[in-house]
């Protein structure tokens, strides 16, 4: 009896150690924000290949922990690394997949894409300088559209995320009040307004309270159809949130491989940029000690960028533009085993 | 063979009773293991928030309990706002739960038809089986906005004028804040303090209750004379349960409380507690200090709720006291 009870757990035990070892599954951990398209690219690719993914959207905090305690093949951060940080822990970093940031308010007399709002004009109203609706900084650039006299509701997110530092790190480009009163963070000190959690805590505040404004991931406000604001861009043209507007600001972006690809997408230069866009981060060990694991992770992302836009765009996000691929596919050589031999 | 039977037997009976004894020796010690592993999980635990919560500890020193400023871009830190929305959300959650808590196990145990009894008692323990997340949603969806149209601009209009309280009521109502979480914490605790009042009620000795009816006394008298001085300890400890519960809600809070970083009196006004700050930024929370003063934050509820407890204790040992120098 106790004989075969101890085969027993001596068989589980190999089978488990036998399945640890294994390189059959991808595992990665990190944002939430791009786990919808994660997870859509990793169940076609298991059926092509047979390989799986097992992705953990813990969050880019967690994700960037993670990586830096090699426990997973790689980390996802919506907040790139510097390069400083990156050359730290021997990191590579690259973009991935691109999602954009709406401002959405929540007017009777308003309807999507009505209300027209510059950065500076953003930036104020979440300050708590501009207090209502009919203020004249925003009369003067809606002339036609009926602004109540009502107090505007501020509403932001109360978790730390990745939407917030993109939406942040925009104010900080555009308002030098936002720069020293504020800042740019994953989660920062709101001076005024109310906090939701996640995107779906603000949207709901956004349409409880009359007179709110708010800031969602671009696939949110489209499939609660919200009232989404246009932005003034840094070329002075009003841009409707879309793809094509995303696109733009990420081929109007400049990328630099050496660099960690470390660039963030608001505020881009170009006559169709919209100014909140926002790319999402892959990162990865320069040396690995798991070679195998490492190539079949890069297999993965290469799939991705090459038969995965159509997934992509169905769910709302933008896939990189070719250049920007090819450069990244450039880069991974740089990824190698402690031989010195590139894995991919 | 005769005089050998009983010598047999008795060596039978003493080996078996080593055998149990042996057992009793096994089961005395492996009880008194599983109460000392929960005696040493809560020191490891201790232990653990405070060597994780040093860098924050030596940063800021005491200041960190009496800052109401909190920007993880400066990396400054201080926890007045929390504490103070962890307090008042659960002061308005026992005020409002403990008279609620008090009728209805009062009705279940010396009024209610005795086929009424079950059904009632069950759905008030299912309240309990809600995960909290649940009650968060519907605070949120279903709750804040019927209370924003009702109830709050009821309380501004009457409590609101009134000099002195109109602090409490003042700012627009925005259907979710600090009272909204009052509320819902309210009703996610009373079954727990339910359920422990009518358990210690019941255990009141007929006779009792049967002598104080035969004096005369009206069920109220009863109740207030007999069964309450009878069951006190129960009843504190069912309390300081459902406050426990209400100090340390997480999800649900997180959801109504409005999580605004701002020291505000009305109780209309957005909030935060220690919990929702956890749940809300402990995710993402980058750098040392950043996720040290979150850890602190934890200690100081880990503290908040060993008082509450120690000065539970301390209010029964009193009337204890009180109540042998009475008689």
């Amino acid at each position: 009896m106790t004989k075969t009870l101890s085969r027993l757990i001596f068989a589980l035990g190999l089978a488990s150690f036998a399945l640890g070892a294994s390189a059959d599954n991808i595992t990665g951990a990190g944002a939430t924000f791009p786990y919808p398209i994660y997870a859509k690219w990793a169940e076609a690719y298991k059926a092509k290949t047979g390989v799986g993914l097992n992705y953990q959207s813990i969050g880019s905090g967690g994700g960037i922990k993670q990586i830096e305690a090699k426990t997973v093949d790689f980390g996802a951060s919506d907040k790139p690394l510097e390069k400083a940080e990156l050359d730290k822990n021997g990191l590579m970093q690259w973009p991935m997949v691109i999602g954009g940031v709406v401002p959405v308010v929540h007017l009777s007399s308003v309807k999507a894409g009505q209300l027209k709002l510059t950065g500076e004009l953003l930036a104020d109203i979440y300050l708590g300088n501009v207090k209502k609706w009919n203020d004249p900084a925003i009369a003067a650039l809606n002339k036609g559209v009926a602004l109540p006299d009502q107090d505007i509701v501020v509403v932001s997110r109360s978790d730390g995320s990745g939407t917030t530092f993109n939406f942040t790190n925009y104010l900080v480009k555009v308002s030098d009040n936002w720069k020293t009163k504020v800042g740019s963070s994953t989660s920062v000190k709101w001076p005024v307004g109310i906090s939701g959690k996640g995107n779906e805590g603000v949207a709901s505040y956004v349409k409880q309270q009359d007179g709110a404004i708010g800031y969602v991931e671009y696939a949110y406000a489209l499939q609660n159809k919200m009232t989404y604001v246009l932005m003034k861009n840094k070329s002075g043209h009003f841009v409707t949130p879309e793809s094509k507007t995303f696109a733009a600001a990420a081929a109007n972006a400049h990328w630099v491989a050496e660099e960690g690809f470390h660039e963030i997408l608001t505020d881009e230069p170009g006559a169709d940029s919209w100014p909140i866009t926002a790319a999402t981060f892959i990162l990865m060990h320069k040396v690995q000690e798991k070679p195998d694991n490492a190539k079949a992770a890069l297999k993965f992302f290469s799939w991705a960028y090459n038969n995965g836009s159509k997934a992509a765009l169905e769910l709302d996000y933008i896939p990189m533009p070719k250049s920007v691929v090819k450069q990244v596919e450039e880069s991974w050589k740089n990824i190698k085993d402690a031989s010195g031999k590139s894995v991919y | 063979m005769n005089t050998q039977e009983p010598q047999l037997s008795q060596i039978n009976r003493s080996s078996k009773e080593r055998l149990y004894r042996l057992g009793d020796v096994f089961f005395e010690n492996i009880t008194r293991f599983f109460a000392l592993l929960v005696l040493l999980t809560l020191v490891a635990i201790l232990a653990s928030l405070v060597i994780s919560s040093m860098p924050s500890i030596k940063a800021f020193g005491i200041g960190f309990l009496f800052s109401d400023d909190w920007d993880p871009v400066q990396e400054k830190f201080g926890a007045l706002v929390q504490i103070y929305g962890t307090l008042v959300s659960s002061f308005i959650a026992l005020i409002i739960a403990l008279p609620i808590s008090f009728g209805i196990s009062i009705f279940l145990t010396e009024m209610s038809p005795k086929w009424l009894r079950r059904p009632l008692g069950t759905a008030i323990e299912l309240l309990a089986a809600i995960p909290s997340i649940i009650y968060g949603m519907w605070g949120l969806f279903v709750f804040a906005p019927i209370f924003q149209k009702t109830a709050q601009p009821f309380l501004k209009e009457t409590l609101g004028h009134i000099p002195g309280l109109s602090f409490l009521f003042a700012g627009p109502p925005m259907g979710i804040g600090m009272l909204a979480a009052g509320i819902i914490l309210a009703i996610m605790i009373i079954p727990f303090i339910t359920a422990v009042m009518r358990d210690v009620f019941e255990l009141v000795p007929t006779v009792l209750k049967e002598s104080a009816y035969g004096l005369g006394s009206t069920t109220w008298e009863v109740v207030w004379r007999v069964v309450l001085p009878y069951t006190r300890a129960g009843v504190v400890g069912g309390v300081m349960l459902g406050l426990g519960r209400a100090l340390g809600e997480t999800m649900a809070v997180t959801f109504v409380i409005g999580n605004a970083q701002r020291l505000q009196t009305s109780l209309l006004a957005p909030g935060n507690s220690i919990a929702s700050s956890l749940a809300n930024e402990f995710q993402e929370a980058v750098g040392t200090l950043y996720t040290s003063s979150l850890i602190e934050l934890g200690l100081i509820l880990f503290f908040i709720t060993t008082l509450v407890l120690a000065l539970a204790k301390w209010m029964l040992l009193r009337m204890n006291r009180l109540e042998g120098t009475k008689s």
